[in-house]
């Protein structure tokens, strides 16, 4: 379990229970007092504008920043968490090899994972800094499923990357909770995601906008209140 | 006479080389951070106790290692609470070395507190130097993985289990260890080079983390050896010679990369 988190048993089917989280970082209150819960299976999907806590969230439920309330994983689950960036990453000669054993997982489970999501064996040769922000988005999305979790923590997966490797990560994240079963939890700022992976979606600018299954709870109004101002959305549908 | 020189000398490049090799070994890591810089600062805070061990005669590793030791505890804790970047931390540690030094050595006995002195070391100076050097690089070489992933991915590091403040304290530990070697061959205020310039000549010429380890670890014992050997030939000290030395190689790795790119 993760250092400063509660280790609880939140129910059977329930992943993540999350308590009145309040986070606050020098002396200013990022997160103010929420609560949501996540089952087993569920796809979430945190959006919010900038500086509304989102990155902040992800890095609290792991534990990585300090809060009070309470953050309640089942203690049969294993995290994995694919970051925003890594600044220091492009700092060293480093091989994409070299990272994934950083990992310490077998040669064996490594090559199973890159063989199951379409991983060019070449690119493990490839210096970590020469990648294209696709490529590394893909990197950092193999070496989080190398420890095979049930659980994957997603922050804004496209940053910096450009519209065809969107669509790549995009594909690739569908693909993963299908074969794995994941429950997944993501964090953007772009809405489109939301109604293709959503099971739920949670609103987030400091304090509780909304939460609930997306074709419910994303109204006009809640955008509103979520961005400040009239904004333009479009709603994808299935049927 | 000749072959008390002779034995002198072995010493020196049997020092030499397994100072060298820790250091740059080590400073493969630190680069990483962005904290090389940070065995600077440490070289001058060992400065009052190399004072010391001059004045009183007692070995200046020796007397070096408290400071150093002192200085990386203030620096850890004030870290921990005040989430400052250790850069800034260490800096604002080690002026305060500097001028206390001053405060009681004479000036012209600065010399070997400045730029050290190899050329003089003993049997038994020799044997703890090998010794402590070959325990460095057996602990880097344990603690590689996750003291690589704690310094590029803190937070991945941390998801994984990884106790980073843990590896930050032992860090720290085997960088005041590293400096009060260090300071014996090239002096308080050359030690930052010491670990440094290798691992910045390996990244220039390096493609993998292996090779890049590796290649440091060689650069900073044949530039050892090439310092020392020079200064059996030339009129200059030995410490000097050194950094010069891995300056050059780094020069070299700089202009090869641009040549290749």
């Amino acid at each position: 379990m993760q250092p400063g988190t509660k280790e609880a048993q939140p129910g059977q089917n329930c992943v993540l229970k999350v308590q009145n989280l309040t986070v606050v970082l020098a002396n200013r209150t990022i997160i103010d007092n929420l609560s949501f819960t996540v089952a087993k299976g569920e796809s979430l999907t945190v959006v919010g504008p900038n500086g509304a806590g989102k990155t902040v969230l992800l890095k609290s439920l792991l534990g990585l920043l300090p809060h009070t309330g309470t953050v309640e994983w089942n203690r049969h689950i294993k995290v994995g968490y694919v970051p925003q960036r890594l600044p220091f990453i492009r700092e060293i000669p480093m091989t994409v090899r070299d990272f994934f054993n950083l990992k310490g997982h077998s040669a064996d489970t490594r090559d199973e994972v890159i063989g199951s999501m379409d991983f060019p064996r070449a690119m493990l040769d490839s210096q970590v800094g020469a990648l294209s922000s696709g490529q590394f988005q893909k990197v950092l999305i193999a070496w989080s499923i190398l420890g095979k979790p049930n659980v994957l923590l997603f922050d804004e997966p496209t940053t910096g990357v450009d519209i065809a490797g969107e669509e790549t990560v995009y594909a690739l994240l569908e693909k993963l909770q299908r074969e794995r079963g994941l429950t997944m939890l993501l964090v953007t700022h772009d809405l489109s995601i939301v109604y293709r992976f959503s099971t739920s979606v949670l609103c987030l600018n400091r304090h509780l906008v909304c939460f609930g299954p997306p074709n419910e709870v994303l109204t006009p109004e809640s955008l509103r209140e979520l961005y400040g101002a009239e904004i333009k959305y479009y709603r994808h549908t299935h049927d | 006479m000749t072959d008390l020189m002779n034995w002198q000398l072995f010493f020196s490049l049997l020092t030499g080389i397994s100072i060298g090799c820790a250091s740059a070994y080590l400073g493969a890591v630190m680069l990483t951070r962005r904290m090389a810089l940070v065995a600077g600062p440490l070289g001058h805070l060992t400065l009052p106790g190399v004072a010391l061990g001059i004045l009183y005669g007692f070995n200046v590793s020796l007397a070096a290692f408290p400071f150093v030791i002192l200085g990386i505890v203030v620096i850890w804790w004030l870290e921990a609470k005040s989430r400052l970047p250790m850069e800034a931390l260490t800096a604002i540690v080690f002026a305060s070395g500097v001028a206390m030094t001053f405060m009681f050595l004479p000036v012209q006995q600065a010399e070997v507190a400045l730029i050290g002195d190899i050329s003089h070391v003993s049997l038994r100076e020799t044997i703890a130097s090998v010794a402590l050097s070959v325990a460095l690089l057996l602990i880097i070489r344990h603690i590689f993985r996750p003291l690589v992933l704690a310094t590029v991915a803190e937070d991945l590091a941390r998801v994984e289990g990884i106790n980073v403040r843990k590896y930050n304290l032992i860090y720290l530990v085997l960088i005041a260890v590293i400096v009060a070697l260090g300071v014996k061959m090239v002096g308080g205020l050359l030690t930052a080079a010491l670990v440094a310039i290798p691992a910045a000549a390996a990244r220039n010429a390096s493609h993998g983390l292996g090779q890049y380890a590796g290649t440091a670890l060689g650069i900073g014992g044949a530039s050892s050896v090439l310092g020392i050997i020079i200064s059996k030939v030339f009129p200059f000290p030995a410490g000097p010679l050194i950094i010069l030395v891995s300056t050059i190689i780094f020069l070299v790795t700089l202009f090869w990369r641009k040549w290749n790119a």
